[in-house]
């Protein structure tokens, strides 16, 4: 059985490809002048080169985390990289000036760029390494106020919204990785949904890390004002190395009155090979506010990176918001992840809604860690919260932090978990009805991932069906 | 030729010997009566057929239409035409009995060189197949045998029988926790499937059953062994008189 089960979760990794083009590196290390060339090759505003050099500052104060329940050596931050961008590739995000390059890259990826072939119905921004290449169906987008642009873009168009937003739910102080984030990030994505919109399409975000020894840090910044909606999607894929990467995200989401946020990751980071070496150290601070009656609801499918730190949050800060959290998490070989959520109660009847399925197999160690806190006014606060782990072989691990601060008595919580392992008479019971092990494996997972899964728009449900060797069809909802 | 011809066949599960050479031969159009005490071995030999990992089978041969079954995967057992009725079906949930019939279906058509159905053709199979275990539809949305009861169970395991249409079926210990309605309805779902092609291993403790399913031959099975063969009427003095004077016999 054993053998079976490798053959379906330890498939070559499909995106380990590396594309030759010119680029633009700067040498190794960091520094405050770093920060500055970082500033002025982007040619930012002054405030925003003194929010980033103050972020530096802040950052040089702080201690990496050592509390994630995850090993690895540790990391030379001057030996990094802190910009790399295609020298073709155009800043301002035009599809028509993109070196042909890139797009063949992310035809590769299955991302068709250009305009006959775009995938319908959904807007894609395409990152590589430090920079945005392009962004589609932007003109259509405008037609109803909506700007879905790279965040570098933005900071020229927009000064005025990302003035108002950046570091607004994440501030540049608020850990390690997000202060190094605020001081050194290259570019990312920006929406903005204006009043009453519902946004027509899917938005979503490609991220591709290409070059070597150059680390990603990107920042996504989603507005929804009062009564918008947006569903927004990201992938990720780097090349395979035998040298560790880091990427060092943060994503910031503001539902307004009455807004909806729905966010949705597929995560497919280079995971180092069956010993562990190389593969993306994926350390990401993720976090949403919602105003009154909005709701942001995160839904993440982590298979990639050597090790994952993540905990997509939401502040439910208005009354009656709605924060959720749906997440599979799969670590093989030796990948370890640590990934949960936290959801803040703030605003009176708020309700939030934890789903977690993580899934274990070869020497992966998986963990959970999510906390629920409820604060004093937060009176009818709700949660509920689902913590399932499968394991897959005897070599591996599945554990759970669950973290619980409640300041006011009305507040009703429910937490269930289970432990499950893929049982050899589960796979006889289905070979038995002809299928093979690697279908009867892929339908029970499937099935275990079930719950998250009818949470994700179609076009990433088959993404993650690729991802994870799964018949999706009939599970999907 | 035979469909199935065991011969002398020894398994044993961890350490322990459990069957201790078996010789049988079923026929197409058949039905096989295996009874025995527990513990006899009934279930192993009806395991080591369908091949579960659990047992290793250590001497003997099982000529399924004239070859070798023991050579084949469980699955490709399956694709052949053998079909096992668990004593205890498995439950999997998240995946809907729609869905894993359909998946199991259209396995077992790709493997003999057909074409999957797609989900509204397979919605045209189920309906009178589901009318052969007086089953409703709403068992379909439901996840596999998941909080089912041990009745629907065991009608779900004759609808997928009556969905794969197996050559051979092997029925382990079907009547065991069935009311009478449940055993009635089990019982005629496996009666309408009888042709004169397929053959059905009918493995049971009580004579039950075989009020119902009426069988050609009755075996009884010992300590890893068949210590006696013979007609329905078998079963009749089993019911009577109980194993034990089979079984004193056996060891005289």
């Amino acid at each position: 059985m054993s053998t079976e089960i490798e053959a379906l979760v330890g498939r070559e990794y499909q995106y380990g490809f590396v594309t030759d083009i010119e680029a633009d590196t700067i040498p190794p290390g960091l520094s405050e002048d770093v920060v500055r060339l970082i500033s002025a090759k982007k040619e930012e505003p002054e405030w925003l080169l003194e929010w980033r050099l103050k972020a530096y500052r802040r950052w040089l104060t702080m201690t990496e985390p050592t509390w994630p329940n995850v090993q690895y050596p540790a990391i030379d931050y001057q030996a990094v990289r802190y910009y790399s961008a295609p020298v073709t590739a155009n800043p301002l995000g035009s599809l028509d000036e993109v070196d042909p390059k890139l797009l063949d890259t992310y035809k590769k990826l299955g991302i068709p760029l250009n305009e006959q072939k775009m995938l319908a119905g959904v807007a894609v921004d395409a990152v590589f390494d430090s920079v945005s290449v392009g962004t589609t169906y932007k003109a259509e987008l405008a037609k109803h106020g909506i700007v879905f642009c790279s965040f570098s873009e933005a900071v020229h168009e927009h000064p005025e919204l990302i003035r108002k937003y950046l570091g607004s739910v994440v501030p540049y102080s608020d850990n390690f990785f997000a202060a190094l984030n605020s001081a050194v990030f290259s570019d990312g994505s920006f929406c903005y949904i204006p009043k009453g919109v519902k946004c027509p399409m899917e938005l979503s975000t490609y991220f591709r890390i290409n070059a070597a020894d150059t680390g990603q840090f990107e920042r996504t910044l989603i507005v929804a004002e009062e009564g918008a909606s947006v569903s927004y999607l990201e992938g990720c894929t780097a090349p395979k190395r035998s040298t560790n990467q880091l990427h060092a995200a943060v994503v910031e989401l503001i539902a307004l009155d009455n807004a909806t946020i729905k966010y949705s990751t597929v995560q497919n980071w280079y995971a180092g090979d069956e010993n562990g070496v190389g593969g993306i150290y994926n350390f990401v601070t993720k976090r949403g506010k919602a105003m009154t009656n909005a709701k942001i609801s995160w839904t993440q499918v982590e298979t990639g990176s050597a090790i994952t730190w993540k905990y997509p949050s939401v502040i439910l800060q208005g009354d009656n918001s709605v924060g959720e959290f749906y997440s599979v998490a799969v670590v093989n070989n030796m990948q370890q992840a640590d990934t949960g959520t936290k959801m803040i109660h703030v605003g009176k009847n708020t309700k939030s809604n934890i789903v977690s399925k993580g899934i274990s197999a070869g020497r992966g160690q998986n963990s959970y860690r999510g906390m629920v806190k409820v604060l004093p006014k937060a009176s009818g606060a709700r949660n509920y919260t689902q913590c399932d782990s499968m394991l897959i072989g005897n070599a591996c691990g599945a554990h759970t932090f669950p973290y619980i601060e409640i300041n006011n008595n009305t507040a009703t919580l429910e937490h269930e978990a289970s432990t499950t392992k893929i049982g050899e008479d589960q796979i006889f019971y289905l070979k038995q009805r002809g299928m093979s092990a690697e279908n009867a494996v892929s339908m029970i997972v499937a099935g275990f991932c079930k719950e998250v899964f009818k949470e994700l728009p179609m076009e990433f449900a088959l993404e993650a069906q690729q991802l994870l060797g799964i018949t999706l069809e009939g599970s999907v909802g | 030729m035979s469909m199935l011809e065991i011969s002398n066949l020894t398994a044993t599960a961890g350490e322990k010997d459990i069957l201790k050479g078996i010789t049988l031969n079923v026929n197409a159009g058949e039905v096989h009566a295996i009874m025995g005490p527990n513990g006899s071995g009934k279930s192993t030999l009806a395991q080591v057929l369908a091949g579960h990992p659990s047992y290793e089978v250590t001497g003997g041969t099982v000529l399924f239409e004239g070859e070798d079954l023991l050579e084949l995967e469980p699955e490709e057992r399956a694709h052949k035409g053998v079909f096992l009725a668990f004593q205890y079906p498995i439950e999997i949930p998240g995946v809907s009995n729609a869905y894993f019939l359909r998946s199991a279906y259209n396995a077992m058509r790709v493997a003999r060189g057909g074409e999957e159905v797609d989900p509204m053709e397979f919605l045209d199979v189920m309906e009178e197949k589901l009318r052969i275990v007086e089953m409703n539809e709403d068992m379909l949305a439901r996840s596999v045998n998941m909080g089912f009861s041990g009745g629907e169970k065991k009608r779900n395991e004759i609808l997928q029988m009556a969905v794969l249409e197996p050559k051979l079926a092997i029925l382990d210990e079907t009547d065991s926790g069935l009311d009478i309605d449940a055993l009635r309805v089990v019982a005629e779902g496996v009666n309408k499937l009888r042709r004169d092609d397929n053959a059905t291993i009918v493995v049971t403790h009580y004579q039950r059953l075989l009020n119902y399913i009426v069988p050609d031959f009755v075996h009884v099975l010992a300590g890893g062994r068949i210590i006696r063969s013979g007609g329905k009427e078998l079963a009749l003095e089993l019911e009577e008189k109980g194993y034990d004077w089979l079984l004193q016999e056996a060891h005289a």
